[in-house]
């Protein structure tokens, strides 16, 4: 019953949003372009240049999920300022207010985010399939895919809604948000394998979980795609930092209303 | 009871809905809310008045479970506010000063949202949110997004929105800040037909004068973190002399207009407050 409960008040919080994104599906086509952007542009160019993908998989192939996971990432890590905002318009003091439990608070945020995210998955599914990309429309793998992003697009999110709480004002965010969002993509496995990478910056990328996210992506998006790592690994680094994140949050979140 | 099996009304002994004890917070070397010891009694309506400022937003704020007090305590509905926050919130409804209401939302998914976050029963959702748009005259809008809602209409879904669940007590922080006239009138029906239809206690702050005059059965002259004095309205004026209003109550106990209160700070909270309900 308890959790009933729980469950509804997660469920109202990410419904409200959805909702919103219903009111103004602008946002939606926005968040489409620059994944676009980069497969095309990026995209096309690099795929000129031999061994960057490992084996015989071709360049585009490799960097479609990656491509996916930053542009999840760069929406995801700019979460907090509409955090911020609410707190300033005074949105949030109706949440505060509420029995609803502040984890559940939290965990509806992260969830409305990962739905978001979902539109960006469908924008780079059919560019990538039209530039021949050899996509896995298996239901495992989609169902799988849609996981992975949820996932990816909750942990930033929430993530983002830390620094939120600690810098408090959205001119700060701003210039936080943009130093954040360099490492995490290019300390990754995003757009080019770790193996290139030196020692120092593979120990980095190893402890990123965008890295867990792209490796996810990349097994279950293409056809006959392997994990480096393996998918319960992937899967489980996710979802613990996840979970210390919310609980991070949790504790954060009811300060930003005193 | 009485022949027709209806409590009687008038010598039912009045029961304390809010208790606080030496309630205090301080900011830094600020001391907001200073040792403030006051109750509130079930189904009165209850004004806080000072300038902007004066400490009675920080007040409601430890009240609603939304800031925590440095020291003292407080019972709000029978729970202690520092020990059953959760217990206490689901007694409460509170009309923030800022806006509460989403507006990339409409009114009836702004109450959806609320019907859901207090878990009402699913069975009767439909029903209270319906019931909660007619009374405050919102039904034909219900569907339009807020933000192309008035500020009085915006004011009318917050009181909505903060009452779905039947609170005992209500929290309205200047619910009629930055309405015309008539806005404030059609406010102030409304808080009347709250307590009425509700039971509910309802504690309002305002630094206007006239609101807490016609509003409130008593109220509290809160300055500086300090409550001065607190008395029916009749009471208070009684005590300055014939004629006297809330006004010069207030100059006689603190020294000075109501209207001058305040510092750069507060001006400036309350006219962006202002303006982003525009």
């Amino acid at each position: 019953m308890a959790i009933t409960g729980y469950l509804i008040q997660v469920f109202a919080v990410a419904d409200a949003e959805v909702r919103k994104l219903r009111h103004d599906p602008w946002e939606l086509v926005s968040r489409g372009i620059q994944p676009l952007l980069w497969l095309v542009l990026f995209g096309e160019v690099m795929a000129q240049v031999r061994g960057l993908s490992p084996g015989n998989v071709p360049y585009l192939d490799f960097l479609a999920p990656g491509i996916l996971a930053q542009s999840v990432l760069f929406v995801a890590i700019f979460y907090g300022i509409s955090a911020i905002w609410e707190r300033d318009l005074g949105v949030l003091h109706r949440y505060m207010v509420s029995p609803a439990p502040r984890s559940a608070l939290v965990s509806g945020k992260a969830l409305s985010s990962g739905v978001r995210a979902l539109s960006q998955a469908v924008v780079v599914y059919i560019c990538a399939a039209v530039m021949g990309v050899d996509l896995s429309f298996a239901p495992g793998d989609i169902l799988a895919a849609i996981l992975f992003i949820v996932l990816g697009a909750a942990l930033f999110s929430t993530f983002s809604l830390i620094i939120a709480c600690i810098v408090k004002t959205r001119e700060r965010f701003m210039g936080i948000g943009q130093v954040l969002t360099m490492p995490i993509f290019f300390a990754s496995n995003a757009i080019y394998p770790i193996d290139l990478m030196p020692h120092w910056l593979r120990a980095v990328s190893s402890s990123n979980p965008l890295t867990y996210e792209v490796d996810g992506l990349r097994t279950v998006m293409l056809t006959g795609g392997h994990s480096v790592y393996g998918l319960a690994h992937d899967f489980l680094a996710l979802a613990l930092v996840l979970a210390l994140m919310i609980v991070i949050a949790t504790r954060m979140y009811p300060r930003m209303t005193q | 009871m009485t022949d027709d099996g209806l409590p009687p009304q008038h010598d039912a002994v009045p029961s304390a809905i809010v208790q606080t004890f030496e309630l205090t917070r301080r900011f830094g070397d600020l001391t907001a809310v200073d040792a403030v010891s006051l109750q509130v009694d079930a189904g009165e309506i209850f004004g806080l008045i000072g300038p902007n400022g004066a400490g009675k937003s920080t007040l409601i704020k430890m009240l609603t479970t939304l800031l925590p007090p440095s020291s003292g305590r407080a019972l709000v509905a029978g729970f202690d506010l520092a020990q059953r926050p959760a217990e206490v919130r689901r007694r409460i409804g509170y009309v923030p000063q800022l806006l509460s209401a989403d507006g990339e939302l409409t009114g009836y998914e702004n109450l959806l949202l609320s019907s859901r976050l207090y878990l009402l029963p699913g069975a009767e959702r439909e029903q209270r949110i319906s019931a909660a748009l007619a009374m405050m005259g919102l039904s034909e809008v219900r569907d339009r997004l807020v933000r192309n809602y008035s500020g009085g209409m915006i004011r009318r879904l917050e009181i909505a929105q903060s009452t779905l669940h039947r609170p005992a007590i209500i929290f309205m922080d200047e619910p009629t800040e930055g309405l015309d006239p008539t806005a404030r009138h059609a406010v102030w029906n409304h808080i009347r037909d709250l307590r009425r239809e509700l039971s509910a206690a309802i504690i309002v702050t305002t630094h206007y004068m006239d609101e807490a005059d016609v509003l409130c059965g008593r109220v509290a002259l809160i300055d500086h973190g300090r409550i001065r004095t607190v008395g029916t309205p009749a009471e208070l004026k009684a005590g300055v002399g014939l004629d006297a209003t809330l006004d010069d109550v207030f100059e006689k106990l603190v020294g000075g207009n109501i209207e001058t209160g305040g510092e750069y700070r507060d001006v400036r909270l309350s006219r962006r407050a202002v303006r982003e309900r525009k």
